[in-house]
């Protein structure tokens, strides 16, 4: 080991000396390095990543910023009426009157702070029912994948017909069974996404399984369960990576839908579909309260989707042999 | 091909058995009493009792499966307790609404979707593919009912007075009527059977019965209320269409067939219709099929807002009124749908591509 090393910085000289006479040379760089880089060098990814970066940061200091408390009744607190229009001082509005810059909601409560609280719970339903699908998921489609056969067959075929009905609708059934509130919305969506992560893994463990350092592991005595999920699957990660970014965003949709519908989040929780429902009578009187939540969520899913798609070509090797596009 | 259209008949029954068997599950799901939960709490022990012993709910479960699924079989989907009618009777009067509006989406988003996606594909990496891709990824980040809201918001109030201005809910502008085509014809219809069934179903199809009975006036009325509902659906299936298109179409356009076809002098327009697009359509029919779901789910979401009176509609009144009956026979119902769609699909696909027969 230490000889490498030895021998690695030994090199570097000679590396500068090509390089200064203009060959290329290329350095060790690691899988994740790359990946890295070339997810950099695709505008729409960073535009995502800064997106989702900010969302994160609203998310974690919405108790700072918000300047009210999202579910705080103002009647009587302060001078405003229901479904108040936007007051920003910057843009005109007069300075005796409260600033509440998305205006007031149908309960006389601050619509700025809801939406920023929103954004804390929007990230926190994408993030847990895509790990609780991921986990059940990938459990199932590794098993069906290593073991095949029967085991195979009726896990595969029960996923089949998970995939049989259209995504929202199995999670409306499921919820209007359940109950409404947003456990069992996040509980239905993740039931009704687990089909996805099982076909994703069991197609990859099919081709790594009979990969050469596989053989050598089952050579060496390890047992199936060490095999599987201590050799296979960390290196079938990467599908399930871009599955899982994707996945987050059309949970968040899902999700918004859901509570539009009155089934998810309840009142007053301050989350977006759940706010636009309730204000989806007053579009043509009070659109602001329609706009903001509806727009946040667009810009939280798109988020993902422009990071899923980076992710999915920085990770794809057959992009990087036709020369990084 | 024969045998593998069977084949492929055959391996759908298992997933619609399975459908079955989940939806089934679904509903010994509900906690609580069964006959209370689908009556309603006032329902009687009597009507209870009675309720248990016609659906032997009282039997062992997998006697209670094969009544449930006989039942299904025979097209009894059930009765919705809010509205005191069978659910088949539901879906005849419903589905025309749906439909109607699920093809002007499709329509819609295939009409745009696929010529974007050529545009963006011949001139790739230009400012038109640079902005298609854009609107692409927000379309389908948008939520279908904010869409819906936010496109009534802009076309009924915004545009008001304008030639742009649209209607933003019905299907009809208040005191129309478009009188059934049989009708009109003078048809002598008896009072019930498949065929009434079939012309009241397609009569009650705003388009199709005022092109059918030829007064422009009312197709138009039709046509704009249909457009801000189906704009509303069909963005995202547009936005995944244009996405897949343009993938699709690079993929063909590098191919070495197309450059040979370039090379003896042919012009690129013909090339890129005649001989790429062809090959460049056959993942798309996949995608479309698949929309449908998309398509049905954005039905639920988008009737409410725009006040249509289709299947969505009812299964958000259904929802809402814990009608659990009507939720889960329609899920059954647009599930089958689905299933067979995909079926359609597959199959279309040995037309389409010579390949598949041959696997």
């Amino acid at each position: 080991m230490a000889a490498l090393k030895e021998e690695s910085i030994e090199k570097r000289p000679k590396v500068a000396r090509l390089e200064a006479e203009g060959l290329r040379t290329s350095e060790s760089i690691s899988f994740w390095g790359t990946v890295w880089r070339r997810l950099f060098r695709r505008k729409s990814a960073v535009v995502g990543l800064w997106i989702l970066a900010f969302l994160v940061l609203i998310a974690l200091t919405a108790d700072w910023i918000a300047p009210y408390d999202p579910v705080q009744v103002l009647i009587g607190v302060e001078p405003v009426k229901m479904r108040q229009k936007p007051c920003i001082h910057l843009l005109g509005c007069p300075e005796d009157q409260p600033q509440h810059i998305m205006g007031i909601d149908g309960n006389v409560r601050d619509q700025f702070s809801r939406i920023l609280y929103g954004a804390r719970l929007s990230l926190l339903v994408g993030l847990s029912t895509v790990t609780f699908a991921i986990i059940i998921g990938t459990f199932l489609g590794a098993i069906a994948g290593y073991l095949g056969g029967v085991v195979d067959n009726v896990i595969m075929r029960f996923m089949d017909v998970l995939l049989a009905f259209p995504s929202l609708l199995l999670a409306i059934a499921i919820v209007t069974i359940l109950g409404p509130g947003l456990i069992n919305a996040l509980l239905a969506i993740a039931i009704v996404s687990i089909p996805t992560y099982a076909r994703v893994t069991r197609a990859t463990v099919l081709s790594v399984r009979e990969m050469d350092f596989v053989e050598a592991s089952r050579a060496m005595g390890g047992g199936w369960g060490y095999i599987l999920f201590g050799r296979i699957l960390p290196n079938s990660l990467t599908p399930l990576i871009v599955t899982g970014t994707l996945g987050i965003a059309t949970a968040i949709l899902d999700a918004a839908a859901l509570s539009f519908l009155g089934l998810g989040a309840q009142p007053p929780t301050p989350e977006w579909g759940t706010m636009l429902g309730a204000e989806r009578n007053q579009v043509f009187t009070a659109p602001h309260l329609v706009f903001f939540p509806g727009f946040a969520i667009m810009l939280t899913v798109l988020a993902f989707n422009l990071l899923g798609d980076g992710l999915r070509d920085a990770l794809d090797p057959r992009l990087a042999q036709r020369g990084e596009e | 091909m024969t045998t593998y259209i069977l084949r492929r008949l055959l391996t759908s029954i298992p997933v619609l058995l399975g459908i079955l068997f989940v939806t089934f599950a679904l509903a010994r799901l509900i906690p609580g009493d069964p006959c209370r939960a689908i009556l309603g709490e006032k329902a009687t022990d009597v009507i209870c009792d009675e309720f248990i012993r016609r659906h032997g709910l009282d039997k062992p479960i997998p006697t209670q499966f094969i009544i449930y699924v006989t039942e299904i079989l025979h097209g009894d989907l059930g009765t919705s307790i809010r509205l005191g009618k069978p659910v088949t009777e539901l879906l005849v009067e419903r589905l025309p609404t749906t439909l109607e509006l699920s093809l002007a989406a499709m329509i819609f988003s295939i009409l745009i979707g696929i010529p974007l996606g050529i545009i963006s594909a011949v001139r790739h990496n230009s400012a038109i593919d640079v902005g298609t891709m854009v609107l692409a990824n927000v379309g389908v980040s948008m939520p279908v009912f904010w869409l819906g809201l936010m496109l009534a918001y802009i076309f009924a109030l915004v545009l008001k007075g304008t030639p742009l201005q649209l209607p933003p809910s019905g299907r009809l502008s208040p005191g129309l009527m478009i009188p059934p085509f049989y009708d009109v014809w003078g048809w002598q219809l008896g009072k019930e059977g498949l065929i009434k069934s079939l012309f009241v179903f397609i009569s009650q199809m705003n388009v199709i019965n005022s092109l059918l009975i030829w007064r422009m006036d009312l197709l138009w009325d039709a046509l704009k209320h249909l457009i801000l509902p189906a704009v509303a659906v069909g963005t995202i299936p547009l936005a995944i269409i244009a996405r897949m298109t343009r993938s699709s179409m690079l993929d063909v356009l590098g191919q070495d067939y197309v450059r040979a076809a370039r090379a003896k002098g042919l012009p690129r327009g013909m090339v890129v219709i005649k001989h790429a697009l062809r090959n460049a359509l056959l993942p798309l029919v996949t995608i479309i099929g698949l929309s449908f779901g998309a398509f049905l789910g954005g039905a639920v979401l988008t009737e409410t807002i725009f006040g249509l009176s289709g299947v969505g509609r009812i299964m958000y009144d259904s929802i809402t009124a814990r009608d659990y009956g009507v939720v889960q026979s329609f899920t059954v119902v647009i599930a089958v749908f689905f299933v067979i769609l995909n079926l359609i699909v597959d199959i279309s696909y040995t037309f389409l591509d010579p390949r598949v027969r041959l696997d």
